[in-house]
């Protein structure tokens, strides 16, 4: 009986989460696996079924094109937030204690920004009669002002937008524990400061850096909203997809199939990523 | 503002709201559920016409507003296997109420008392297959082609303007094929007329004439509000639109113009149907009877802004009312039944060969 008083949390408590995972990730998990094998009744809705018709409609070259515009997008953001979350991070935490506050509050502010917000905001900015554009024009950079939306660029920064935070976030605990004094050790035995970055601080951040990466590239992967107010159809990633045949087609059984796909193919990739990291760690 | 078949910012709310979908206690059937799409829509019927429904009738409206055709449909569907109705009556676009009367969604209705549906064409009287009566056209509205008057000085006469390398980038449509009816446009702009869209191989032809406006299309819209406001600012200063919102912010000030091209803007509409689920079927029946009168779908053309579903000569409409709301120019009807017989397969083609 003492070594159970000892315990700081009472044993039943890990069950709350778990019931909770269960009622509210589990269970809508086997509704939408039931749906994706439904019956799609054409012109109707759907009739309970075991068939894997939605499946097979979705192996064919224009979905796997479309697989692959998102995968390459989240890909593309993942690797740009992390670059740049990643000088920034270092650079927050050397500043003091009230610079760092101040900081990540405006940073954990635009958490609290929609991405209807964010959408619409950005496609004014890169607009051509409200936007950058007529700045560019007065200042004489071109000749007369231009629209830079829908592009691929546009649908990059407003993903980057929404998620440069996250990468900061997960970024930070670890660089503002880093030991300054390696550094210097390393700056001692006569390594220049690049070296330093280069061999010191980049490898012990090599597992936060991957974290953060995973952590961008599966947000991403689920944004259906900007790539129709910032991209062109060809970057309609497979969320918008899903989004389409599941409120203007009533496709349920289309859509709950892409998406148990979506959902393989980011463990699948969070699952390699995971993996090479491993070997590289194990190999420095 | 205008959020009529708008549905981004309105289904997170309905989400809520079917889950909520409380069953409000009703006091011997004097209250009636009955939904619109939300915003501008839900917002004039609720200023204009319903306190004079309540006052005419003893029946309480309690307003639902619904987002764009299929998902309410979604919605309604869902609720019903559970036995609730999120509305008693709904206003549905045509193809999500065909796909609701495959379903057997809706609540059969009794004619015989309701005496002023007599007063509507045939095409808005809506049976079963076996002649079960369960609805009728509420309202109609034109998408025409629009276009800013700052950038466009002169109003364009065609359809044909949409294919004019002259418009590189500057179109605004709407990217779903079930809800633009680019089809039927094209068709009869290039094909004489929309017979070609009965057989597949046609189909394929008039999408194969659409895909060319590709270069011109700046934006392909799911969301009204996106491209309403790019065509007030002259950003997107061309595409297709409804005509009665069009003209509201026309007569606002805003610089834009709704012109009925040569071949005519397409006729959509919006009728009222009854879930099955509802348990105020009589005071749904009034509701419905009431709305067909020819003094309501004046009022509605008025102040709503939409075509009378009844003929014009029943009305008592200006002839500068009636061109406001409506045109004499023969309309483009839709092949509805194209977006529900063969819905995967048009969806299919029109997401590989026109927006793709």
């Amino acid at each position: 009986m003492s070594g159970l008083r000892q315990k700081p949390t009472p044993g039943w408590l890990p069950f709350l989460p778990a019931a909770w995972l269960v009622v509210f990730f589990l269970v809508p998990f086997a509704i939408m696996l039931t749906v994706s094998v439904a019956h799609r009744v054409q012109g109707g809705f759907y009739e309970p079924g075991f068939e894997f018709d939605s499946y097979m409609r979705f192996f064919s070259v224009f979905f796997g094109r479309i697989l692959l515009t998102s995968v390459l997008i989240s890909v593309g953001a993942a690797v740009i937030c992390v670059l740049l979350a990643f000088p920034f991070t270092l650079g927050l935490a050397r500043m003091n204690k009230r610079g760092q506050t101040l900081v990540l509050v405006i940073l954990l502010s635009v958490l609290s920004l929609s991405e209807v917000i964010i959408g619409f905001s950005l496609s004014t900015l890169l607009s051509k009669t409200a936007g950058i554009g007529n700045l560019f024009a007065a200042l004489g950079v071109t000749e007369e002002s231009r629209a830079y939306t829908p592009s691929l660029f546009a649908l990059m920064a407003g993903m980057c937008y929404l998620a440069l935070p996250y990468s900061v976030l997960v970024l930070y605990p670890p660089v503002s524990r880093l030991d300054p004094e390696l550094g210097e050790a390393a700056r001692m035995m006569g390594a220049s400061p690049f070296q330093a970055f280069r061999t010191i601080t980049v490898p012990m951040l090599r597992k936060p850096m991957m974290g953060a990466l995973i952590l961008v590239f599966v947000f991403t992967l689920g944004i259906y909203l900007l790539p129709q107010v910032l991209g062109q159809p060809q970057h309609w990633t497979l969320s918008v997809h899903i989004t389409d045949q599941a409120i203007f087609q009533s496709n349920l059984p289309f859509a709950a199939a892409m998406a148990v796909f979506l959902l393989l193919v980011s463990l699948a990739m969070v699952g390699l990523s995971l993996l090479l990291g491993r070997d590289k760690g194990g190999g420095a | 503002m205008m959020k009529r078949r708008e549905f981004i910012a309105s289904a997170s709310a309905l989400a809520l709201g079917t889950l909520a979908a409380p069953t409000i206690a009703r006091a011997q059937g004097t209250s009636l559920k009955v939904g619109t799409y939300g915003g501008y829509f839900e917002e004039s019927f609720k200023k204009h016409i319903y306190p004079d429904f309540t006052a005419a009738t003893g029946i309480e409206v309690d307003s639902i507003a619904e987002p764009t055709g299929e998902a309410w449909l979604v919605q309604l569907q869902q609720a019903a296997r559970a036995g609730q109705a999120p509305a008693d009556v709904s206003m549905m676009a045509q193809v999500a109420r065909i796909r609701g009367e495959r379903a057997g969604l809706w609540a059969e209705l009794d004619r015989g008392a309701m005496t002023n549906v007599d007063n509507l064409p045939e095409h808005f009287v809506h049976a079963y297959e076996d002649g079960r009566f369960y609805g009728t056209g509420a309202v109609a509205w034109y998408i025409a082609l629009v276009t800013n008057t700052d950038v466009y000085p002169e109003a364009p006469e065609s359809w044909a303007a949409l294919w004019d390398p002259a418009n590189e980038n500057s179109l605004g449509l709407l990217a779903l094929a079930s809800n633009s009816f680019l089809l039927e446009i094209t068709a009869t702009t290039h094909f004489g007329g929309t017979d070609i869209l009965a057989t597949e191989e046609g189909v394929l032809e008039v999408m194969n004439k659409l895909a060319e406006v590709k270069p011109n299309v700046r934006l392909w819209y799911r969301d009204e509000g996106q491209f309403q406001q790019a065509l007030e600012t002259g950003e997107i200063p061309m595409g297709q639109y409804y005509h009665d919102v069009t003209g509201l912010a026309a007569a606002d000030g805003k610089p834009v113009r709704s012109t009925f091209p040569k071949e005519g803007a397409v006729l959509d509409s919006g009728s009222w149907v009854v879930s099955k689920a509802s348990d105020a079927l009589e005071a749904s029946q009034v509701f419905i009877d009431y709305m067909s009168q020819p003094e309501i779908q004046s009022k509605l053309s008025r102040f709503v802004g939409t075509a009378p579903t009844i003929p014009r000569d029943m009305t008592d409409l200006t002839d500068e009312e009636f061109a406001a709301v409506s045109s004499d120019l023969p309309p483009i009807l839709p092949r509805y039944e194209l977006y529900v017989d063969k819905a995967d397969w048009v969806n299919q083609k029109w997401s590989e060969i026109v927006t793709g």
